[in-house]
Protein backbone atom coordinates (compact mmCIF):
# COMPACT_ATOMS: atom_id res chain seq x y z
CA UNK A 1 0.00 0.00 0.00
CA UNK A 2 1.28 3.56 -0.52
CA UNK A 3 1.82 5.65 2.52
CA UNK A 4 0.86 9.36 2.23
CA UNK A 5 4.35 10.66 1.40
CA UNK A 6 4.17 8.43 -1.85
CA UNK A 7 0.99 9.93 -2.71
CA UNK A 8 2.59 13.19 -2.85
CA UNK A 9 6.22 12.04 -4.16
CA UNK A 10 4.49 10.60 -7.01
CA UNK A 11 1.57 13.24 -7.51
CA UNK A 12 3.29 14.40 -10.53
CA UNK A 13 4.15 11.12 -12.50
CA UNK A 14 0.53 10.07 -11.74
CA UNK A 15 -0.92 13.39 -13.70
CA UNK A 16 1.44 13.12 -16.12
CA UNK A 17 0.78 8.75 -16.65
CA UNK A 18 4.07 7.59 -15.87
CA UNK A 19 2.67 5.19 -13.45
CA UNK A 20 2.95 1.98 -13.79
CA UNK A 21 -0.53 0.06 -13.88
CA UNK A 22 0.10 -1.39 -10.57
CA UNK A 23 1.37 1.40 -9.25
CA UNK A 24 -1.72 3.75 -10.30
CA UNK A 25 -3.64 1.54 -9.08
CA UNK A 26 -2.84 1.59 -5.87
CA UNK A 27 -2.68 5.62 -5.93
CA UNK A 28 -6.45 5.48 -6.87
CA UNK A 29 -7.50 2.99 -3.93
CA UNK A 30 -5.21 5.23 -1.30
CA UNK A 31 -7.10 8.27 -3.22
CA UNK A 32 -10.59 6.72 -2.34
CA UNK A 33 -10.05 5.70 0.87
CA UNK A 34 -7.78 9.05 2.33
CA UNK A 35 -9.10 12.68 2.25
CA UNK A 36 -6.01 14.26 3.36
CA UNK A 37 -4.41 12.85 0.07
CA UNK A 38 -7.56 14.01 -2.31
CA UNK A 39 -7.32 17.55 -1.18
CA UNK A 40 -3.78 17.72 -1.80
CA UNK A 41 -4.14 16.51 -5.29
CA UNK A 42 -7.17 18.72 -5.59
CA UNK A 43 -4.80 21.50 -5.03
CA UNK A 44 -2.17 20.25 -7.27
CA UNK A 45 -4.65 20.47 -10.29
CA UNK A 46 -6.21 23.97 -8.75
CA UNK A 47 -2.44 24.73 -9.20
CA UNK A 48 -2.08 23.73 -12.71
CA UNK A 49 -5.17 25.54 -13.76
CA UNK A 50 -4.10 28.83 -11.82
CA UNK A 51 -1.03 28.66 -14.53
CA UNK A 52 -2.59 27.79 -17.32
CA UNK A 53 -5.02 30.64 -17.12
CA UNK A 54 -1.39 32.96 -16.53
CA UNK A 55 -1.13 32.54 -20.49
CA UNK A 56 -1.02 36.03 -21.45
CA UNK A 57 -3.81 35.84 -24.19
CA UNK A 58 -3.62 39.66 -24.65
CA UNK A 59 -0.13 40.43 -25.68
CA UNK A 60 0.26 41.38 -29.34
CA UNK A 61 3.63 42.10 -30.40
CA UNK A 62 4.51 43.82 -33.72
CA UNK A 63 6.91 42.38 -35.85
CA UNK A 64 10.47 43.84 -35.22
CA UNK A 65 10.84 45.74 -38.73
CA UNK A 66 14.37 44.55 -39.50
CA UNK A 67 12.19 41.00 -39.55
CA UNK A 68 9.45 42.44 -41.93
CA UNK A 69 11.64 43.71 -43.98
CA UNK A 70 13.60 40.31 -44.34
CA UNK A 71 10.38 38.77 -44.87
CA UNK A 72 9.33 40.67 -47.64
CA UNK A 73 12.81 40.88 -49.21
CA UNK A 74 12.28 37.24 -48.89
CA UNK A 75 9.52 37.28 -51.04
CA UNK A 76 9.98 35.96 -54.98
CA UNK A 77 12.90 34.12 -53.90
CA UNK B 1 5.36 4.24 -43.43
CA UNK B 2 4.75 7.74 -43.82
CA UNK B 3 6.61 9.66 -41.28
CA UNK B 4 3.26 12.23 -39.07
CA UNK B 5 3.36 15.39 -40.12
CA UNK B 6 1.65 18.39 -38.90
CA UNK B 7 0.04 19.33 -42.17
CA UNK B 8 -1.68 22.88 -40.94
CA UNK B 9 2.20 23.95 -40.20
CA UNK B 10 3.16 22.79 -43.38
CA UNK B 11 -0.02 24.99 -45.52
CA UNK B 12 1.06 27.48 -43.04
CA UNK B 13 4.84 27.26 -44.46
CA UNK B 14 3.47 27.35 -48.24
CA UNK B 15 1.89 30.71 -47.46
CA UNK B 16 4.73 32.04 -45.63
CA UNK B 17 6.94 30.88 -48.48
CA UNK B 18 4.61 32.57 -50.65
CA UNK B 19 4.57 36.37 -49.05
CA UNK B 20 1.94 35.66 -46.58
CA UNK B 21 2.34 38.53 -44.54
CA UNK B 22 -0.81 38.48 -42.25
CA UNK B 23 -0.21 34.69 -41.45
CA UNK B 24 3.23 35.72 -40.57
CA UNK B 25 2.43 38.85 -38.62
CA UNK B 26 -0.20 35.95 -36.63
CA UNK B 27 2.92 33.37 -35.91
CA UNK B 28 4.95 36.32 -34.97
CA UNK B 29 1.95 38.06 -32.67
CA UNK B 30 2.01 34.43 -31.09
CA UNK B 31 5.43 33.33 -30.64
CA UNK B 32 7.16 36.72 -29.76
CA UNK B 33 6.15 37.40 -26.16
CA UNK B 34 6.67 33.49 -25.14
CA UNK B 35 10.11 33.29 -27.25
CA UNK B 36 10.79 36.30 -24.99
CA UNK B 37 10.05 35.09 -21.90
CA UNK B 38 12.02 31.94 -23.01
CA UNK B 39 15.07 33.60 -24.28
CA UNK B 40 15.09 35.34 -20.68
CA UNK B 41 15.93 31.92 -19.43
CA UNK B 42 19.51 31.76 -20.76
CA UNK B 43 19.98 35.38 -20.95
CA UNK B 44 19.59 38.03 -18.25
CA UNK B 45 19.87 40.83 -20.15
CA UNK B 46 16.31 41.87 -22.38
CA UNK B 47 18.26 43.88 -24.63
CA UNK B 48 19.97 40.76 -25.74
CA UNK B 49 17.34 38.59 -25.64
CA UNK B 50 15.45 41.12 -27.62
CA UNK B 51 18.35 40.54 -30.53
CA UNK B 52 18.72 36.79 -29.72
CA UNK B 53 14.72 36.24 -30.45
CA UNK B 54 15.02 38.82 -33.93
CA UNK B 55 18.20 36.69 -35.20
CA UNK B 56 15.60 33.87 -34.60
CA UNK B 57 13.06 35.31 -36.87
CA UNK B 58 15.69 35.90 -39.26
CA UNK B 59 17.18 32.27 -39.28
CA UNK B 60 13.69 30.71 -39.12
CA UNK B 61 12.30 32.76 -42.52
CA UNK B 62 15.97 31.85 -43.97
CA UNK B 63 14.85 27.82 -43.09
CA UNK B 64 11.83 27.64 -43.76
CA UNK B 65 12.27 25.96 -46.82
CA UNK B 66 13.65 23.47 -45.40
CA UNK B 67 10.87 22.78 -42.68
CA UNK B 68 9.34 19.26 -43.19
CA UNK B 69 6.78 19.77 -40.57
CA UNK B 70 8.02 16.51 -38.65
CA UNK B 71 7.46 18.86 -35.70
CA UNK B 72 4.90 21.55 -34.84
CA UNK B 73 6.71 24.83 -36.37
CA UNK B 74 6.22 26.09 -32.87
CA UNK B 75 8.61 23.92 -31.60
CA UNK B 76 10.79 24.08 -34.79
CA UNK B 77 10.96 27.98 -34.06
CA UNK B 78 11.77 27.51 -29.98
CA UNK B 79 14.30 24.79 -31.37
CA UNK B 80 16.57 27.83 -32.97
CA UNK B 81 15.57 30.20 -30.68
CA UNK B 82 17.27 27.36 -27.56
CA UNK B 83 20.01 26.80 -29.42
CA UNK B 84 20.57 30.90 -30.31
CA UNK B 85 20.29 31.65 -26.55
CA UNK B 86 22.79 28.84 -25.44
CA UNK B 87 25.34 29.64 -27.82
CA UNK B 88 24.53 33.77 -26.77
CA UNK B 89 24.81 32.76 -23.16
CA UNK B 90 28.11 31.29 -23.55
CA UNK B 91 28.93 33.49 -25.02
CA UNK B 92 28.72 35.85 -22.42
CA UNK B 93 29.93 33.98 -19.85
CA UNK B 94 26.88 33.02 -18.12
CA UNK B 95 25.81 29.81 -16.94
CA UNK B 96 23.12 27.58 -18.67
CA UNK B 97 20.35 26.62 -16.15
CA UNK B 98 20.30 23.33 -17.57
CA UNK B 99 23.72 22.28 -18.02
CA UNK B 100 23.96 20.39 -14.76
CA UNK B 101 20.38 18.54 -13.60
CA UNK B 102 19.95 17.47 -9.92
CA UNK B 103 19.79 13.66 -9.24
CA UNK B 104 15.93 12.20 -9.29
CA UNK B 105 14.14 13.29 -6.84
CA UNK B 106 15.35 12.82 -3.22
CA UNK B 107 13.29 13.63 -0.52
CA UNK B 108 15.67 15.49 1.47
CA UNK B 109 15.92 18.39 -1.70
CA UNK B 110 12.54 19.11 -0.23
CA UNK B 111 12.66 20.30 3.36
CA UNK B 112 9.05 20.45 3.46
CA UNK B 113 8.61 16.73 2.31
CA UNK B 114 10.60 15.75 5.76
CA UNK B 115 8.61 18.19 8.20
CA UNK B 116 5.43 17.23 6.82
CA UNK B 117 5.41 13.50 7.39
CA UNK B 118 5.57 10.74 10.31
CA UNK B 119 7.65 8.10 10.41
CA UNK B 120 5.32 5.87 8.56
CA UNK B 121 5.10 7.92 5.84
CA UNK B 122 1.27 9.63 6.97
CA UNK B 123 0.74 12.93 7.30
CA UNK B 124 1.82 14.84 9.85
CA UNK B 125 1.31 18.72 8.99
CA UNK B 126 -1.70 17.87 6.44
CA UNK B 127 -2.80 20.08 3.83
CA UNK B 128 -5.31 22.79 5.09
CA UNK B 129 -8.70 23.13 3.25
CA UNK B 130 -8.35 26.08 1.32
CA UNK B 131 -10.75 29.44 1.22
CA UNK B 132 -11.48 29.15 -2.71
CA UNK B 133 -11.49 26.44 -4.36
CA UNK B 134 -12.00 26.66 -8.31
CA UNK B 135 -9.60 28.68 -10.25
CA UNK B 136 -12.21 31.27 -11.16
CA UNK B 137 -12.35 32.08 -7.40
CA UNK B 138 -8.75 32.20 -6.81
CA UNK B 139 -8.17 34.46 -9.60
CA UNK B 140 -10.21 36.96 -8.43
CA UNK B 141 -8.40 36.93 -5.09
CA UNK B 142 -5.61 40.36 -5.98
CA UNK B 143 -2.90 39.11 -3.10
CA UNK B 144 -3.57 35.50 -3.33
CA UNK B 145 -2.86 36.01 -7.72
CA UNK B 146 0.38 38.06 -6.52
CA UNK B 147 1.71 36.37 -4.48
CA UNK B 148 1.38 33.20 -6.98
CA UNK B 149 3.05 35.11 -9.67
CA UNK B 150 5.26 36.30 -7.33
CA UNK B 151 6.54 32.80 -6.41
CA UNK B 152 6.45 31.78 -9.71
CA UNK B 153 9.09 34.27 -10.79
CA UNK B 154 10.88 33.38 -7.31
CA UNK B 155 11.15 29.48 -8.70
CA UNK B 156 14.48 27.84 -9.19
CA UNK B 157 15.45 28.90 -13.09
CA UNK B 158 14.95 25.80 -14.36
CA UNK B 159 12.32 24.93 -12.61
CA UNK B 160 10.95 28.03 -13.74
CA UNK B 161 11.28 27.09 -17.18
CA UNK B 162 9.57 23.73 -16.79
CA UNK B 163 6.67 24.88 -15.64
CA UNK B 164 6.00 27.96 -17.48
CA UNK B 165 6.65 26.16 -20.97
CA UNK B 166 4.11 22.98 -19.66
CA UNK B 167 1.48 24.39 -17.35
CA UNK B 168 1.29 28.05 -18.39
CA UNK B 169 1.96 27.84 -22.44
CA UNK B 170 0.55 24.04 -22.29
CA UNK B 171 3.91 22.59 -24.30
CA UNK B 172 3.48 18.69 -24.13
CA UNK B 173 6.47 16.99 -22.40
CA UNK B 174 7.87 15.71 -25.58
CA UNK B 175 8.45 18.89 -27.22
CA UNK B 176 9.63 20.83 -23.60
CA UNK B 177 12.19 17.96 -23.25
CA UNK B 178 13.61 18.27 -27.41
CA UNK B 179 13.27 22.26 -26.88
CA UNK B 180 15.32 22.09 -23.43
CA UNK B 181 17.24 18.81 -24.49
CA UNK B 182 16.58 17.36 -20.93
CA UNK B 183 15.34 13.42 -20.65
CA UNK B 184 11.22 12.93 -19.65
CA UNK B 185 12.40 11.79 -16.35
CA UNK B 186 14.58 14.84 -15.46
CA UNK B 187 11.34 17.35 -16.85
CA UNK B 188 9.16 15.38 -14.43
CA UNK B 189 11.39 15.94 -11.37
CA UNK B 190 11.44 19.67 -12.22
CA UNK B 191 7.61 19.92 -12.95
CA UNK B 192 7.03 18.24 -9.71
CA UNK B 193 9.14 20.57 -7.45
CA UNK B 194 7.68 23.64 -9.31
CA UNK B 195 4.24 22.73 -8.99
CA UNK B 196 4.66 21.44 -5.17
CA UNK B 197 6.58 24.93 -4.42
CA UNK B 198 3.22 26.93 -6.25
CA UNK B 199 1.18 24.72 -4.14
CA UNK B 200 2.51 25.59 -1.41
CA UNK B 201 2.47 29.40 -1.84
CA UNK B 202 -1.01 29.25 -2.79
CA UNK B 203 -1.43 27.36 0.77
CA UNK B 204 0.27 30.69 2.78
CA UNK B 205 -1.85 32.66 1.28
CA UNK B 206 -5.35 30.80 1.14
CA UNK B 207 -5.17 28.65 3.73
CA UNK B 208 -8.63 29.24 5.92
Amino acid sequence: MLSCRDVVTLATDYAEGRLPWTTRIQMRMHLALCALCRRYIHQMDLTRSLLARLKRDSERHEIPPSVREAFRNRKGD
Amino acid sequence: MPEATFGPDLRLRDRLLAGDEAAFEDLVAANQGPMLRFARNFISRADVAEEVVQETWLAVLKGLPAFEGRSSIKTWIFHILANRARTRAVREGRVIPFADLAAPDDETFDPDMAARFAEGGSWSEPPTPWGADTPESILLRQEAMDQFKAALEDLPPAQRTVVTLRDVEGWSAEDACNVLQISETNQRVLLHRARTRLRRALEGVLAR
